[in-house]
């Protein structure tokens, strides 16, 4: 017998190791008969998740602790055993952004994030005294990686996200359309529309957000907490099958057909050479062709991406505090770091942790090492940020 | 008149947010015969924020197939862009009206300050005329599908009218019989006729 599971994701690139282990059979040999839901909203995810109606999620990890705290929303308790990948954001500037910012940046190094930010903040002082309209910076979801990673960087220059430039919350297929008309100048998002905008010629990938922090968890396999403690046996079986599907995408001699199975329009639905790009860490960032590559742009399984690390929770609660979403408590604090189970994953693995990897590493490139045990010590070495002590 | 009627709560104002024009029609109409007579349609995405502040509703309502739907999760944040920030879309308790809304493929949101039991009837209503969208699109589909079965059946007949020397009467016979021996819809049994022919050919 079986197990039928109805599982919601979004069409995004670390949604792979989902899509390959249902896809490539990985859940059915672990005994589970997985329906995928290709959804078009978070908001969505998240209520399907909640109610029920899915029995897991690929979901935002910020979404996944703002459910168990309840903030904005109904509260309802999410675990996550498995990381369904480290990084894979980029932040895509405008071609006069992008000039502008070029300029500032004094031959300086634009890939250096603190060169780009000082940059933006020159940038944006120029246009408040010309009168011009503040920019204005997309990103996917109120609690989401790309709005702290978009904040974290700007503020590290001296941009004030909430005075001096505006942030909107816009879905990811309309991210490329509102730069190439003007709505926005810039975009944070998870791939593959980064690289899409540029392709278009309407972009530029400025950063990819391994530039800004070294390990930065964005997507989760999520289950209600009350659930998982039921079906325990049904998570395990799920944890191994995302975990064969993560080990099968990090060969390099499977990423073509990778690519092919998540080109599927009823997948991710955009073209395959794009995909297999990103998964190997090599994107066009210009227009004119300009190529890049970081092995850290995504990280879908090696390096122990996919073992949950509650110091990944405890940065996102604590960007949560400065931005003035959450109240800072040691109750919260605790609550958002037990939404990441590493304990489920070594569980359903038997096996200790890989060695020969750094975990407990947030790897930012302003401010003090994170220090978990000290949120408020933390944040207070931030000038700017919308928190009370 | 006048004098007799209590005072009336002025009609909450309620944006639909939807790009099936259709369907926002039938719950417009809805809204309007249940006295709720502020209600606007955005069937355009571009700018949705500014566009609802603007309008300054106090009742939001969006298709769950929109993806801007996230836009408005924005209005549950307290920040300068936001004027009045969005309530708890029910009562977190309400599980049934959540799960009820979501099935129907509607989400609503309520701007801070108006009245619980305000909302209730117009959610309901929300609901209800979703579902029967729901159903009449659903209707719409099987006609379609009925029509173009009845295409395949005729085409088939003629096929088999011509290779067995039958009687339109008796070509359908034999399709319908056949069906009922492999089990199968006569639909099906037409397209199979239709395919081997293409492939005789």
């Amino acid at each position: 017998m079986s197990t039928p599971l109805h599982i919601g994701f979004i069409p995004l690139i670390d949604a792979a190791a989902l899509i390959v282990a249902v896809d490539n059979g990985f859940t059915k040999a672990e005994g589970l008969d997985v329906t995928l839901a290709r959804e078009v909203s978070w908001s969505n995810v998240r209520d399907k998740l909640n109610i029920g109606l899915f029995d897991a999620a690929h979901l935002l990890a910020p979404v996944a602790i703002a459910s168990s705290l309840g903030l904005g929303h109904v509260k309802v308790p999410i675990v996550a055993p498995y990381n369904l990948g480290l990084n894979g954001n980029a932040i895509t500037v405008s071609q006069a952004l992008h000039a502008a910012i070029l300029r500032e940046v004094e031959g300086g190094n634009p890939f250096d994030p603190m060169a780009s930010a000082l940059a933006l903040a020159r940038v944006v002082a120029a246009r408040r005294k010309s009168g011009a309209e503040p920019l204005t910076f997309g990103m996917t979801f109120p609690f989401s990686t790309h709005n702290y990673q978009l904040r974290f960087w700007m503020a590290a220059g001296g941009v004030d996200p909430d005075e001096d430039v505006r942030l909107v919350v816009l879905p990811p297929p309309y991210m490329v359309e509102s730069l190439a008309n003007n709505q926005i100048d810039a975009f944070c998002v998870g791939a593959p529309w980064s690289s899409i905008a540029v392709d278009l010629g309407v972009g530029h990938i400025l950063h990819f957000v391994s530039d800004i922090l070294l390990r930065a968890a964005e997507k989760v396999l999520a289950v209600r907490q009350g659930w998982s403690e039921r079906n325990q046996e049904v998570v395990a079986a799920l944890v191994r099958a995302a975990f064969r599907a993560a080990e099968f995408i990090e060969q390099a001699e499977n990423r073509a057909e990778v690519a092919r199975i998540l080109s599927h329009p009823e997948r991710i639905g955009v073209a395959a050479d794009v995909i297999q790009r990103t998964l190997d860490g090599r994107l066009k960032i210009s227009p004119d062709g300009t190529m890049r590559e970081n092995k850290n742009y995504l990280l879908v399984g090696r390096e122990g991406a996919a073992r949950p690390d509650p110091v990944q929770a405890a940065w996102l609660y604590a960007q949560m505090v400065r931005w003035g979403q959450a109240p800072l408590s040691p109750v919260a604090l605790e609550a958002a770091m037990a939404v990441f189970r590493p304990d489920l994953y070594d569980a359903a693995l038997g096996a200790a942790p890989t060695p020969g990897f750094v975990s407990n590493v947030v790897g930012a490139f302003a401010g003090p090492a994170f220090d978990p045990s000290d949120i408020a010590g933390h944040l207070r070495a931030f000038a700017i940020g919308r928190w009370k002590a | 008149m006048g004098a007799e009627s209590p005072p009336k709560e002025p009609s909450p104002k309620i944006v639909i947010v939807d790009e099936s024009p259709i369907r926002a029609a039938i719950l417009e109409e809805g809204l309007r015969e249940a006295g709720f007579t502020g209600v606007v349609h955005i069937s355009e995405m571009q700018s949705l924020l500014q566009r609802i502040y603007a309008l300054d509703p106090d009742v939001i309502l969006i298709d769950l197939e929109n993806p801007s739907r996230d836009v408005l999760e924005q209005m549950f944040q307290v920040s300068r862009a936001v004027r009045r920030p969005v309530a708890m879309f029910v009562d977190q308790s309400d599980a049934a009206s959540i799960q009820a809304s979501v099935d129907a493929g509607v989400s609503a949101y309520i701007v801070d300050g108006l009245k619980k039991e305000r909302i209730k009837p117009i959610l309901d209503l929300c609901i209800s005329r979703f579902n029967a969208f729901a159903k009449l699109q659903d209707e719409l589909d099987r006609a379609k599908s009925a029509l173009e079965d009845r295409k395949v059946i005729d085409r088939a007949k003629g096929i088999l009218m011509k290779l067995k020397g039958l009687t339109e009467e008796e070509a359908y016979v034999l399709l319908r019989s056949t069906a009922m021996r492999e089990k199968k819809k006569i639909g099906e049994i037409a397209q199979s006729i239709l395919t081997a022919s293409e492939l005789l050919k």
